[in-house]
């Protein structure tokens, strides 16, 4: 049977891991490599690396990077932060990536998943949504549009959670799929950096809509907020950054909490 | 990490991998990490898109991901699908792994009906069941249905590390040696004679996929697999 995936991310800038909380104020540092080698001990089943540079240096040293822990780790790992073209992602892919992910390029112009799924497969096209708990009118045509059973929607965001796009996320993440999106990984940034667990309604409703995976991201702060959103919350796999980064919880304490509790992992 | 590849650093032994084993280049993304994944592991391997290299190499491997009809176009373009041919007639060690399975078979029916290397009979389907999620993304396990050597040292049960959307249903159902249970029970490992194709990613399989690899590299180095890890000292 597949296993449900936990996915430590590291978010790099300049070449160092750092941690935002709610996307602002960014603290600390470490050696991405180090870290990806540490995570691959405690035997995560995956990893993530956002860049948050947005210069050619950056680019450059982060490729770099890319090619360190391909060299050194020998579990999938995904790429994403300032992907503009198909060239980028063919440049990331052929330095060792397995999955490249997008954002803001692929809200500004869609096809760049077509283009990609169609150039590297859909496995390697993730999609990463920011999504955002709003109460406005929204972009619907009528009441049925909007999700159910609340009295807001999910907005979604760009540009590392700072420009409001007038999208609604469940539309969003359908067309990504239909686009030939592999999978989506689901941020909610009402929930991120709080600790207070994922946003179960958020990932549910995202799960529901799409046929392909789930990655839940965004507020995981004790072991149960994991065992929720793979249950409750329709996850395929669960992402954590500041947890595992500033060693509040191991990635090995996630999975023996998810075992003793009928989840399956990996061991 | 053992990356030297200079006979002069080695035992007499280490002249027999004067030769390494030779992943194919045909623009399908992740070949870096397969590489070095097998010089993880101690074994020389180089990156090529040339049939004339293709066509001297002690092993081949075909990694890649993507899109099947791409892929036939880009080696078939390269000469490297009859480079390929030749290789496995001479009776040389093939791994195909992930989409380089898929291409082993006949044909596939992603995007369109495509024709493959066909050095198994058989053709790659596209997962059908309302109820999972595809692609077939993450760690799944490996049911070991037959002995083989590719598989020495690995446990049952052990999990594998799987990203894709089709998958290959062999004809003859002997060449299956692991079956991976999503819905169906598709073969995730298949082999007959010296080749060999692996769905999932041994190079991103952690401790499993690496003793697959060397495995791999054992036979290909004609000595059986402890005898190599010795001689590698």
């Amino acid at each position: 049977m597949l296993a449900k995936r936990i996915i430590p991310c590291l978010d790099v800038h300049a070449g160092r891991v750092v941690k935002g909380v709610q996307f602002v104020n960014l603290r600390d540092a470490g050696d991405p490599v180090e870290q990806a080698q540490v995570y691959d001990r405690e035997r995560a089943d995956e990893l993530v690396f956002l860049d948050i540079t947005a210069s050619h240096e950056g680019r450059d040293i982060m490729l770099n990077i890319v090619r360190r822990v391909a060299d050194t780790v020998f579990i999938p790992f995904t790429v994403g932060g300032g992907i503009r073209t198909v060239d980028d992602m063919r440049i990331i892919l052929r330095a060792g990536a397995d999955k490249i992910s997008v954002n803001t390029a692929a809200v500004e112009n869609p096809h760049i998943i077509n283009e990609g799924a169609e150039r590297f497969g859909t496995q390697c096209i993730v999609v990463a949504i920011d999504a955002k708990w709003e109460t406005s009118a929204g972009p619907f045509d009528s009441a049925q549009d909007r999700p159910e059973g609340g009295d807001g929607w999910w907005q979604t965001y760009t540009h590392g959670g700072r420009k409001p796009r007038g999208l609604d996320a469940l539309k969003w993440a359908k067309e990504a799929e239909a686009r030939g999106a592999g999978e989506i990984l689901l941020t909610s940034m009402d929930t991120d950096g709080t600790q207070n667990g994922y946003n179960l309604d958020l990932t549910r409703a995202v799960s529901d809509a799409v046929s392909i995976p789930v990655i839940a991201s965004g507020g995981a702060g004790r072991l149960e907020h994991f065992h929720a959103a793979l249950t409750e919350g329709g996850a395929q796999a669960a992402l954590a950054a500041s947890l595992f980064h500033y060693r509040q919880l191991s990635v090995g304490d996630v999975k023996e909490y998810l075992r003793e509790h009928g989840v399956l992992v990996r061991p | 990490m053992d990356t030297s590849h200079n006979p002069s650093t080695g035992s007499g032994r280490r002249t027999q991998y004067a030769a390494p084993i030779t992943i194919i280049d045909y623009g399908m993304g992740n070949l870096r990490s397969v590489q070095k994944a097998f010089e993880h592991i101690g074994a020389g391997a180089v990156i090529t898109a040339d049939a004339g290299i293709v066509d001297k190499a002690p092993a081949l491997v075909l990694p890649g991901v993507g899109a099947f009809g791409d892929a036939m176009r880009n080696l078939r373009d390269a000469g490297l699908d009859t480079a390929i041919h030749r290789t496995v007639e001479a009776g040389k060690p093939f791994l195909g792994i992930c989409l380089g399975q898929q291409l082993m078979f006949e044909e596939s029916e992603e995007m369109g009906q495509h024709r493959g290397l066909g050095l198994l009979r058989g053709r790659v389907r596209r997962f059908r069941n309302g109820k999972l999620k595809v692609p077939h993304i993450g760690w799944n396990q490996i049911h070991i249905q037959r002995n083989d050597p590719i598989l020495a040292g690995v446990p049952p049960e052990s999990f594998a590390y799987f990203v894709h959307s089709y998958y290959v249903e062999p004809r003859d159902p002997d060449v299956i040696l692991a079956t991976t249970d999503y819905g169906i029970d598709f073969a995730s490992i298949v082999g007959r004679d010296r080749m060999w194709g692996i769905q999932f990613h041994p190079e991103k399989s952690q401790d499993v996929g690496l003793r697959i690899l060397r495995n791999f590299a054992g036979i290909v180095f004609g000595t059986d697999e402890t005898q190599w890890a010795q001689a590698r000292g």
